[in-house]
């Protein structure tokens, strides 16, 4: 539920790189940490119902999920955490440091070009 | 034709801003900061009114109340006494470091040693946003059931304290299957360092670890 606020927060930052490119934003590309629960169906829903009658109106959302990150307190390899198998992948060992959560950012807009010759 | 651009900016930026005047105005002043995030029904309330009673002659404590709706919970804790702020959120899941930025406004922040902030319930939406506190404490009944630190995992991997509250229920008779070891696992397989301290608000049992953490981190940020 805490994705409409996300998605206002989002629809902002867009319609301000748009102003800044005076050009129609097509698509965004987002990413996050697990840790962000941001649930992508609800996340999208949100958005399209606030961006309506925006520059923003009908642009699509590419949402990137990055996994946690542990590191190996006994070989220091850093490596992805799933939740099903809490330990290091390289030597087995349990005891890690858990990384601090990507967090959520917007990376990449993709807009509208004019067309220069017909 | 379409052209991408790279943005590379925070999402939640504004609420971080927020959250960062926060934690300096809290740091400047040394005061401890704590934020409480459960599912509703967990006794936060009941959990704060008792350890402001029971701590009032060695910690000053002033409270921001979240709610969605009413101010019941803010009127327990004004009976103890203690300032109190609250916070009717009118519909949404958590407080946002804005909220938390006016509610400090509203307490008498330098003569007190520690502000609790009771989230509203719910155990997803208030652990994605930063408030600028010192630390989140996650509690947990038992009657919820053993499953949740291997459920909701990302509060319980960033809270300094794990609260088990009600334990008086797993003494009346087995009414209540939880396994305290299964949770402490499962929570510290993500949080190595946290605290865990099994209490029941009700009938005061166990509050005792608590306290002491409680006045421990005072200290500790006054000293620090």
């Amino acid at each position: 539920m805490h994705e409409t606020m996300v998605a206002e927060s989002l629809l902002a930052t867009i319609s301000e790189e748009a102003r800044k490119q005076n050009a129609k934003p097509l698509s965004a590309r987002i990413s996050c940490g697990m840790l962000n629960a941001v649930n992508d169906e609800v996340l999208c829903f949100a958005f399209d119902a606030i961006a309506k009658g925006t520059s923003c109106e009908g642009i699509r959302l590419e949402i990137e999920h990055k996994l946690m990150q542990g590191q190996c307190k006994n070989c220091n390899e850093c490596f992805e955490l799933k939740l099903s198998c809490l330990k290091c992948p390289t030597c087995d060992n349990e005891d890690f440091d858990l990384l601090p959560d990507a967090p959520l950012l917007l990376e990449q807009i993709e807009f509208e070009t004019e067309q220069t010759d017909e | 034709m379409s052209k991408k651009v790279d943005v590379g900016r925070k999402i939640l930026s504004a609420n971080e801003e927020y959250a960062l005047k926060n934690s300096q105005l809290l740091a400047k002043q040394k005061k401890l900061c704590l934020n409480m995030i459960s599912s509703p029904g967990s006794g936060k309330t009941t959990i704060l009114v008792r350890t402001i009673s029971e701590l009032k002659d060695k910690i000053k404590i002033g409270v921001i109340e979240g709610d969605i709706q009413t101010d019941l919970d803010a009127q327990k804790v004004r009976a103890t006494e203690a300032p109190v702020v609250q916070i009717e959120t009118g519909g949404s899941c958590h407080l946002s470091a804005a909220q938390i930025s006016s509610a400090l406004e509203g307490l008498p922040v330098s003569g007190l040693d520690l502000i609790l902030i009771e989230n509203v319930g719910n155990l997803v939406c208030p652990s994605a946003f930063e408030l600028g506190e010192s630390g989140k404490i996650v509690v947990l009944s038992v009657a919820e059931g053993d499953d949740k630190p291997a459920k909701y995992p990302a509060i319980f991997a960033k809270s300094k304290v794990l609260l088990i509250n009600k334990i008086d229920l797993l003494e009346a008779g087995a009414q209540v299957d939880f396994d305290i070891e299964r949770v402490k696992a499962d929570a510290r397989k993500l949080n190595k360092g946290i605290e865990i301290f099994p209490m029941s608000a009700k009938t005061g049992e166990g509050m005792g670890r608590w306290y002491d953490w409680l006045e421990e981190s005072v200290r500790n940020i006054r000293g620090g």
